[in-house]
């Protein structure tokens, strides 16, 4: 053998934490790569904010408050939306590597499996923060004004990065148990649709009826619209921040343990 | 010196269900030995070495991989061991250099290690050109060569192979045989797995035949064939009078005729004084034959006499595993 070989002799934390980075590195190296999905993560969000703030602009602004834009309204629903919907991508990438023999390849590694499910999920969030700045950008454009300083949007950047986290994760768990890629394009499909339109994303919450209403005012995403939105034009923020925080944080969380749980289980019988 | 064992398993059972995949499967490698488990789709080859691997769990046996616990020590046997599977395990969208790398990376290899030895593998495996093209560009050939370069990242010193050939044409087949039979003079302990007999035949110092998750037959290619068989002769004639004349003047020599291609089959135990006897015979009588054959014994008759099925030939694409 001409190459001496060495090995890294560092304490295994260490050690998972390199094997996660190099997942990382993986999952980014494939959103770079697949020039269909890249071209989605730009062009997606634009189209969904135009079409939106054009189609639905005049109709809906009648039923804004006074002085307050479709657009600058439309804002922060769109962003949560793209988001909710880009975290899906998860769930095919870890499909994909489930289904795949490259699996059992990283199996029979000395390595920490669970950093393949770390990889897609934080790689995903680059994604996601590359496409809510394209969004953020055209909506500059095309005239969205905001009111937020500096502290405002460190806070929007925060929750959008914990929404983010939160989502992937829950997207794993599809990932991990989907017996199919198709299969796990219905299952996200039927539970981000619903979410993400059964909220204040595109419309004000006062025309819904009252099922609607009670279910909409209280699920996750319409707080976490609250409070993006509040922050960016300049309204009281009220409780929406500290809920949206912790509805993250326990999606995140619940998500996190449950997703490495069955990926565990899934990957040692 | 004692025989050193690096995979031994011993009683191995595993069920899914009702269904019992492997009924007590015993097999042992030697240190620096190929063994070729040979067994039609659906035996419990890939099962086997799944388990041997570390990537199943099974219901009752034992089984060590160089002296360590598949089970309570996964992690020191999956240091040791490399894998080729049989659907290649590459990263389609990373370079063929970029898998072998971060492979290398997993391996706990350092990244200056990992580096060059990605680079000596692609010289070595042919994949130079490629190197730097994602995978899902490679032929099958390539990708098969990639995938067993990965495995070898880090020189582990045994190799699983599951089916490494198969699917393959005919020279990419060749091609990894090569490199197999290289790494073999280089002292790895290999367990490979197939469905060709021609291909356990080349390449393994011991063949275990396993037929519906139970070894039936096991020893080197040689002692398998021994089992079944003497050398046959095989004698054609041209028309329908000699060979009858023929079948009638051997007598009871004859262990086998055909009236449609007009040939008869002796056996032979003893090779000059049988083929001569045989010839004296029908030379006494004026009996012409048109051709003569001498048939030695192969691995099929012997998976033909083993198990009553007819093995596979390479030529066949078997489908991928459920």
């Amino acid at each position: 053998m001409a190459v001496q070989l060495e090995f890294e002799k560092k304490p295994k934390l260490v050690l998972w934490v390199m094997d996660s980075l190099l997942m990382i590195k993986r999952s980014s190296t494939h959103i770079i790569r697949n020039t269909d999905q890249l071209l989605g993560t730009f062009f997606q969000p634009i189209m969904f904010l135009v079409l939106f703030a054009t189609v639905f602009g005049g109709a809906i602004s009648q039923a804004l408050p006074p002085g307050v834009t479709y657009l600058n309204f439309l804002m922060a629903g769109i962003i949560v939306q793209t988001v909710a919907f880009g975290s899906t991508t998860t769930a095919i990438a870890v499909a994909n590597d489930m289904q795949k023999g490259i699996i059992d390849r990283f199996r029979s590694l000395p390595m920490a499996n669970l950093a393949v499910l770390n990889g897609h999920v934080i790689s995903d969030l680059f994604r996601n923060g590359i496409s809510t700045a394209v969004m953020i950008v055209a909506g500059l454009a095309i005239g969205f004004r905001t009111n937020a300083n500096f502290v405002d949007w460190l806070l929007i950047t925060g929750i959008v990065l914990l929404f983010t986290l939160a989502f992937s994760w829950l997207s794993a768990i599809a990932g991990v148990m989907a017996k199919s890629i198709e299969g796990v394009q219905w299952l996200s499909f039927i539970v981000v649709f619903p979410l993400t339109f059964a909220s204040s994303a595109f419309v004000p919450l006062e025309g819904m009826n009252d099922g609607l209403k009670a279910f909409a005012e209280n699920q996750p995403i319409t707080h976490i619209i609250e409070a993006i939105r509040a922050l960016m034009l300049g309204w009281p923020v009220g409780d929406h921040l500290w809920i949206a925080t912790l509805w993250c944080l326990g999606i995140m969380v619940v998500s996190m343990v449950v997703a490495s749980w069955l990926f565990r289980r899934k990957t040692s019988h | 010196m004692a025989k050193e064992y690096v995979i031994e398993a011993k009683g191995l059972k595993k069920s899914y269900g009702s269904n019992q995949v492997l009924k007590g499967v015993d097999l042992k490698v030697e240190r620096g030995t190929m063994l070729a488990l040979l067994g039609p789709n659906g035996a419990g080859k890939t099962t086997t070495v799944r388990i041997l691997s570390t990537l199943l769990s099974f219901d009752g046996g034992k089984v060590s991989v160089e002296g360590y616990d598949v089970v309570k020590e996964a992690d020191k046997v999956r240091s040791v061991i490399g894998l080729t599977g049989q659907s290649a395990a590459v990263d389609e969208l990373l370079t063929g250099r970029e898998n072998l790398v971060m492979m290398g990376r997993l391996y706990r290899l350092t990244k200056r290690s990992a580096v060059a030895r990605a680079e000596e593998l692609l010289k070595e495996f042919g994949l130079e050109k490629a190197a730097d093209r994602p995978a899902k560009t490679y032929s099958g050939g390539m990708r098969r060569r990639l995938d067993l370069a990965v495995s070898l990242i880090a020189t582990p010193p045994i190799i699983f192979l599951d089916e490494p050939t198969t699917g393959l044409d005919p020279r990419s087949r060749l091609a990894m045989w090569a490199i197999i039979k290289k790494l073999m003079e280089n002292g790895t302990t290999i367990l490979l797995t197939t469905q060709y007999l021609e291909e356990a035949d080349q390449l393994a110092d011991n063949i275990v035949v396993i037929d519906g998750g139970k070894v039936i037959a096991e020893g080197s290619a040689a002692q398998l064939k021994g089992k079944v068989g003497k050398d046959r002769l095989e004698l054609q004639f041209a028309g329908e009078k000699q060979f009858a004349e023929a079948v009638k003047a051997l007598g009871k020599d004859v262990a086998d005729k055909n009236e449609k291609d007009l040939s008869v089959t002796t056996i032979i135990k003893n090779t000059s004084a049988d083929v001569r006897k045989t010839l004296d015979v029908l030379a006494k009588q004026k009996i012409e034959f048109e051709s003569m054959t001498i048939h030695k014994p192969t691995l099929d008759d012997v998976f033909l006499s083993l198990t009553g099925k007819q093995a596979k030939k390479p030529a066949e694409k078997k489908k991928g595993k459920k």
